[in-house]
């Protein structure tokens, strides 16, 4: 059967980037959209604290905002310590949202749907929160595994409890922004598909029908725009979360 | 003379203004709805991949228990209720006590 069909993971191999040296050191598309969004961030607050205007253009007002939302976000959820932990929350919150962002447009790429990438995110943000912990509280950070007040012979069965739960939290955290970002990315993919697939079997009665698909890509692009946002966010979150955890142990 | 044009400049500018910071400020309200409503979107999200982490790693921890021990399957039938007991940790631990907000229960 010829004609189009749906390849809806297509968008998400990896490519070479920059030309034949970029082929000579294997620097894929992902690494460009990596790098688009770290110059970005960087450019925008060049741009944006370079005037320093008490009353703030629309640049410096956009960069404010990101700057205090996270600051908010750091003091709110870890406390006072929170401001020592400020520049790595704020990093990985822009860098992801950037990354989000970026992949929504078209022919961009959104490495924050491949797992390879959030995993090692998350797995940094792990290994990160529990040294911080050993560092704060040295070995008396093993209590965290031991819930306080149970009686002691429920003790077996709630150590390995709490551990798998700890260990569980880099899955989660990889696991949600991956799987949030693909699925949108795959629903674009199987819409748009699915407009040339009737338009290929109908003819005029199906490029008329198409539209339905269309329109419901048209909704889809206001819901991953939500999404993009949303996950960066909880990334965000929930390594002010887990710092919490490793600063005051409860 | 002039001064006088400039006060009254100023005081209707600023009602303005304060009118608009009022109008700005029921905005305010509507988004703080909104926020409400997408901090229980992202809790929601949240749950059903911490139930299914927890089980995830639990299964890991036994089979590789398992390769380590030569006990094959027996380690990792152990740790599939003691990933459910996890999962569910977590679960209570991502809603918290009471309020839909990012608090701890434990």
């Amino acid at each position: 059967m010829a004609g189009p069909s749906i390849d809806a993971l297509g968008q998400f191999r990896l490519t070479t980037g920059l030309g034949p040296l970029g082929r000579a050191v294997d620097f894929t598309n992902s690494n460009e959209a990596m790098l688009a969004s770290a110059a970005i961030i960087v450019i925008l607050f060049a741009l944006g604290l370079s005037r320093g205007a008490l009353v703030p253009g629309r640049v410096q007002a956009l960069v404010e905002i990101l700057y205090e939302f996270v600051r908010n976000m750091c003091v709110d959820t870890i406390g006072e310590e929170g401001k020592r932990y400020f520049p790595l929350v704020f990093t990985l919150f822009s860098f992801i949202l950037l990354g989000n962002l970026l992949g929504l447009f078209p022919y961009f790429f959104a490495f924050t749907s491949h797992i390879a990438v959030t995993l090692s995110l998350a797995l940094f943000v792990f290994a990160f929160s529990t040294g911080i912990g050993f560092y704060t509280h040295g070995f008396r950070f093993l209590k965290f595994f031991v819930p306080a007040g149970v009686p002691v012979w429920l003790l077996p069965l709630l150590v390995p409890i709490e551990i798998i739960s700890y260990l569980s939290r880099p899955v989660s955290l990889s696991v949600r922004l991956f799987a949030n970002m693909t699925a949108g990315h795959v629903m674009w993919e199987v819409f748009a598909g699915f407009m040339l697939l009737l338009t290929a079997s109908f003819g005029v009665f199906g490029a008329v029908t198409s539209v339905v698909p269309l329109g419901l890509n048209v909704a889809l692009v206001a819901l991953e725009l939500l999404v993009a946002g949303l996950q960066a966010y909880v990334f965000a979150i929930l390594t002010c979360l887990y710092l919490h955890d490793a600063v005051h142990m409860h | 003379m002039d001064d006088g044009r400039d006060q009254q400049d100023f005081e209707r500018r600023l009602a303005a203004a304060r009118a608009a910071a009022e109008g700005s400020g029921r905005h305010k309200r509507a988004r703080s709805e909104a926020g409400a409503a997408s901090r229980a979107i992202n809790l929601a999200m949240r749950l059903g991949v911490e139930l299914v982490a927890a089980m995830v790693i639990a299964v890991v921890v036994g089979w590789g228990l398992d390769r380590l021990f030569h006990t094959t399957p027996w380690l990792m039938i152990l740790m599939v209720p003691v990933g459910m007991a996890a999962g569910l940790r977590n679960l209570v631990r991502a809603t918290g006590t009471g309020s839909g907000t990012d608090k701890h229960g434990a």
